[in-house]
């Protein structure tokens, strides 16, 4: 196929006056689309954040009548382990009898349950070393040497009072948010109205 | 791109004429892998394993390809649709189990191509950029092989993924969210399986990317050789074609035999029997191990058990990621002017001590976190970052080398070099040699 090579040259560009008049279309433009990129970045990163519906299972009741003391059951919760455990009268003695400065995270019994509660410790059933199950909530588990739980991922352990004693985790259990709807009923993932 | 005497491209057909006036692609193919690309005469065998690397990719990309018509990325379907590759779908084990050992071997292989570069000072001027694509490459194969393994979720794959996400949430302050980004939700769940695959489908031909740009960057001074010292005459190289695609050939065929042994009558063996058992977010299992291809960068993250100034959680993940980001610094702490060990009697040294402390690290890795070895990962965690450190850059100074040869061909032809050379030349006759 022939194909024309040069066209009369009517196309040439006029003397041109006003150049920074084109520096500065040229600055706006692209700092325009440089925004328009960065822009577009948000979305695609965000998505990647919990969706809706990930977040609306934020919170779960959770039923104390058939726990005895010294038991404890596991739950899940923001599809995580949660422990809701009954402390006998000894296990609160050992928590309160331990110093401060014994602690690597000070913390009180007190600070970690509610008000005239002390008895009912619910903490997530997440180690804060690396996110294992620490043992001790179920039937026959070990509770470790501190009488709470024993993480058998590196060997953390916590005490009555799930506070970390000894092993590679830098935190106690964490203590979600939550309140006593009723004597027996308690509602995780909401702070009392 | 090449050595002035590379065989040029001269197409004799006319359609190849025709073609390479409009797409010179058979012209790229014979300037890179073919009779156009002059390589050095006495590459040995540990030059076959970059070409091992690539062919581990393809059988990656390949496998993978096919096992994605059959997988399901959701929590409820997953690990029973890999159970179904395994037993409904045709030759679906063969599939599955051909791509959970290509990996391991793509490991091996390409663990093997490094410390061949670190034993001839491959890294060194002019190919230090080549050495840094590499260990691009490392990462993203890295990423990937992690992001495959949580595929299947088994009881591995969601404590893998809840463990290594988990070493994000070390990061102050903002640790906790980039884990929470990371996984989609609070733990490893429908969010993350899926962006897992979506990423895991990607990242192959991100490296494929990167692997062209590691043999360009190759191919502007051409490959190292046992000796270190540079091609200097036409008679110091032969052209790939078909010297080294028949060496190559050879290697790809032992591979391929090795990987078919491992495949069919180990496949088990080099993955966790507990990765057979569905994912329960309820329960740990007893020990978490990763895949062994990473063990000794475990063994580095789980040797810090005491807080120093910094958590010893972000201890470990700093040193886990500093022990490989510490090698884009290798061509700048080893500044030693002779390139190959060949000729370093004491670096020598030093570097068998460097394998068996990264085995030691390995062997550590996949154990568990108890005496004694915690204890020895903390030692041989310490070599490691010191024989990069202290030993390499001290070496480059003390160290006396052995003479170099003049050229390649003085090194492979020893007394022999005037046999080689034709006899008008000046060369000798076999028989008058004896
Ligand atoms: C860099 C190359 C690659 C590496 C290192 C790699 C690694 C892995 C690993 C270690 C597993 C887990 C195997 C198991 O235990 O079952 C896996 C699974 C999987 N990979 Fe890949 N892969 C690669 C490329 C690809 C590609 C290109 C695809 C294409 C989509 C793919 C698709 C899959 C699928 C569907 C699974 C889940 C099925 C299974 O578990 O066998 N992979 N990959
Ligand atoms: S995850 Fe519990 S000790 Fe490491």
């Amino acid at each position: 196929m022939a194909t024309v090579e040069q066209s009369d040259g009517t196309l040439g560009a006029a003397p041109e006056a006003g150049v920074r008049r084109r520096d500065f279309i040229n600055i706006a433009a692209v700092s325009f689309a440089g925004v328009g990129g960065v822009a577009i970045l948000y979305p695609l990163i965000n998505q990647m954040n919990p969706s809706a519906d990930v977040l609306a299972l934020a919170s779960i009741e959770v039923d104390l009548s058939s726990i005895k003391p010294g038991q404890a059951i596991k739950t899940m919760f923001r599809k995580q382990p949660l422990f809701v455990r009954h402390l006998t009268p000894q296990e609160i003695q050992a928590a309160n009898a331990v110093p401060m400065s014994e602690l690597r995270d000070p913390q009180t019994l007190a600070e970690r349950t509610k008000p005239g509660k002390a008895q009912w410790l619910i903490t997530m059933g997440v180690c804060t070393h690396l996110g294992c199950v620490p043992l001790g909530a179920s039937d026959g588990e070990t509770r470790g040497p501190f009488g709470g739980y024993f993480c058998p991922c590196h060997g953390s352990m916590y005490d009555t009072a799930a506070r970390i004693r000894k092993g590679p985790a830098p935190r106690n259990l964490e203590v979600p948010d939550y309140n006593f709807k009723s004597a027996t009923i308690v509602e995780v993932g909401k702070v009392a109205k | 791109m090449s050595f002035p005497w590379a065989e040029e491209y001269r197409p004799k057909h006319p359609l190849m004429r025709w073609l390479d006036e409009r797409l010179p692609l058979p012209r790229l193919v014979h300037g890179a892998v073919g009779g156009g690309y002059p390589v050095p005469r006495n590459l040995n065998y540990f030059w076959n394993f970059g070409v091992l690397a690539g062919l581990a990719l393809t059988i990656q990309i390949v496998t993978g390809i096919v096992l994605a018509m059959h997988y399901t990325p959701s929590g409820d379907m997953a690990f029973n649709s890999v159970e179904h590759i395994m037993r409904d779908v045709n030759q679906g084990w063969l599939l599955r189990y051909a791509h959970a050992n290509g990996a391991s071997f793509f490991f091996i292989v390409t663990y093997v191509h490094i410390f061949r570069g670190m034993y001839y000072g491959s890294y060194k001027a002019p190919r230090e950029l080549v050495w840094m694509l590499g260990l691009v490459i490392l990462l993203l194969m890295m990423a990937t092989a992690f992001m495959g393994y949580v595929l299947p979720w088994g009881q591995m794959s969601f404590w893998g993924a809840k463990v290594i996400t988990g070493l994000f949430s070390a990061i102050p302050l903002v640790g906790e969210s980039v884990q929470k980004w990371l996984l989609g939700g609070y733990a490893p769940d429908e969010a993350t399986l899926n962006r897992f695959f979506s990423l895991h489908y990607l990242l192959p031909f991100v490296i494929a990317g990167v692997v062209i740009l590691h043999i360009w960057a190759l191919h502007i001074p051409g490959s190292s050789n046992p000796t270190g010292v540079e091609v200097k005459t036409a008679e110091d190289t032969v052209p790939f074609h078909p010297y080294y695609t028949a060496k190559d050939g050879f290697g790809a065929g032992i591979f391929l035999i090795l990987l078919a042994f491992v495949t069919f009558f180990l496949p088990n063996y080099l993955g966790h029997a507990d990765n057979y058992i569905p994912a329960n977010p309820l329960s740990t299992p007893a020990e978490i191990v990763p895949e062994w291809y990473f063990w000794p960068f475990y063994a580095i993250l789980r040797s810090f058990t005491s807080d120093f100034l910094l958590p010893a959680k972000l201890w470990g993940v700093l040193a886990m990621f500093g022990a490989i980001l510490l090698l884009f610094f290798l061509p700048w702490l080893d500044p030693s002017p002779v390139r190959s060990g060949s000729y370093r009697p004491t670096f020598r040294w030093f570097f068998w001590i460097l394998v068996g402390d990264v085995l030691v690290l390995g062997y550590c890795g996949g154990s568990p976190p108890e005496e004694p070895f915690v204890m020895i990962s903390q030692l041989a965690t310490m070599y490691y970052f010191a024989h990069f450190l202290i030993v390499l850059p001290i070496l480059s100074w003390v160290e006396k080398t052995e003479p170099l040869p003049r050229s390649i061909s003085e090194s492979v032809l020893h007394g022999e070099h005037a046999e080689a050379a034709p006899a008008h030349l000046g060369g000798i006759s076999p028989a008058a040699a004896e």
